[in-house]
């Protein structure tokens, strides 16, 4: 119980101060009250299914192919999966993390782990469709062709400024983490 | 909706045919769905909150009045930062996008509120070092931070002015 309390201290705080700011401006506090609830049924429709399809790829897809086609020696292959991986994604940001520890746990290269994540943010399908409805054919072609390279820049970055021991310890953290579960 | 729809019926799909192939593995799948989903919760209750606070305070015409296309790399600076300690669905971000182009931004300004909006996540910042630790969490938001200073100086000069 008071694991519980302390797990969810940090909401139940930023619930209580929204309760508090309606008290005082109540068009400010209603407003957050009103976003708050759709980013919870976003969450909602997007969370359970996709976190199903993550557990069914972490039970079904063997290390030893993930290694071999988004491993250390993947190359080309490995960025051309975790750009396909990230884009093919729905839901929001947050939705990416927990596939990170899978990919760690797989074995996959640490910059495809980067390349995937913010292929999640930027190449992902229904992001550049709502992309292309508002802003226009120019702009999300432009920012399209400065992403993808991007992207496999940054990945490549991310991983050559990490230090190698702080990278092996996620690979390792990772691996406990499936030992607890089982 | 129809987003929703295609992934609950993927997953149901493909849930039902891992049943069938292996009892004992589709078990394991849930557990671990379960797992990944319930360690968002705690922060992402918090999370929903704050983002509806910084949502209602800053308004469209707020922005828009501060980063016209004469603010310039100051203007910038400013659209990137406020593009990556708010976090916005897209469907709500682009639209948003277009009003402030409408209403006077810039279009490099407005590219790095995009560019900082998709890439970078200081809300979303304590729950991503909990998954790939606080250093690389700290590289890629980062890297992507000033990536979207390219974003922008590009979309500037060829949509711009």
């Amino acid at each position: 119980m008071k694991r519980v309390f302390r797990r969810y201290a940090f909401a139940l705080i930023a619930f209580l101060s929204t309760v508090l700011i309606t008290l005082f401006n109540r068009e400010i506090g209603m407003k957050t009250f009103i976003i708050a609830e759709d980013s919870l049924k976003q969450m909602l429709g997007v969370l359970p299914p996709v976190m199903l399809l993550l557990g069914l790829m972490d039970v079904w897809v063997p290390r030893e192919t993930m290694m071999k086609y988004m491993g250390d020696d993947s190359g080309f292959v490995g960025i051309a999966f975790a750009i396909l991986i990230g884009s093919l994604a729905a839901g929001p940001m947050y939705a990416a993390f927990p596939f990170t520890l899978v990919l760690l746990r797989k074995g996959v290269k640490f910059s495809n782990v980067i390349i995937f994540m913010n292929a999640w943010c930027v190449t992902k399908i229904p992001t550049l469709i709502f992309e292309l409805t508002a802003l226009g054919y120019e702009f999300t072609m432009v920012r399209l062709l400065m992403n993808l390279p991007g992207i496999i820049l940054m990945g490549y970055l991310v991983e050559r400024f990490l230090p190698r021991d702080e990278r092996d310890k996620l690979y390792m953290d990772a691996e406990k983490i499936q030992q607890q579960s089982g | 909706m129809g987003m929703t729809l295609i992934l609950y019926g993927s997953a149901f799909v493909l849930l039902m045919v891992s049943y069938g192939k292996d009892k004992n593995k589709t078990k394991k799948a849930v557990l671990k769905a379960w797992k990944s989903f319930e360690n968002i919760m705690p922060q992402f209750l918090g999370i929903i909150f704050i983002i509806g606070i910084t949502l209602a305070v800053l308004r469209p015409e707020v922005i828009s009045s501060i980063l016209g296309e004469s603010s310039g790399i100051f203007g910038v600076l400013l659209a990137s930062v406020i593009g990556a300690i708010t976090m916005m669905p897209t469907f709500v971000a682009f639209p948003t996008a277009d009003m402030l182009l409408k209403n006077g931004a810039g279009y490099a300004q407005v590219a790095a509120l995009v560019s900082t909006l998709t890439l970078v996540g200081v809300v979303t910042f304590a729950l991503e070092a909990k998954h790939i630790g606080k250093k690389a969490a700290f590289l890629r938001n980062f890297i992507a931070f000033i990536f979207s200073f390219v974003v922008a100086a590009m979309i500037g000069m060829v949509l711009g002015g």
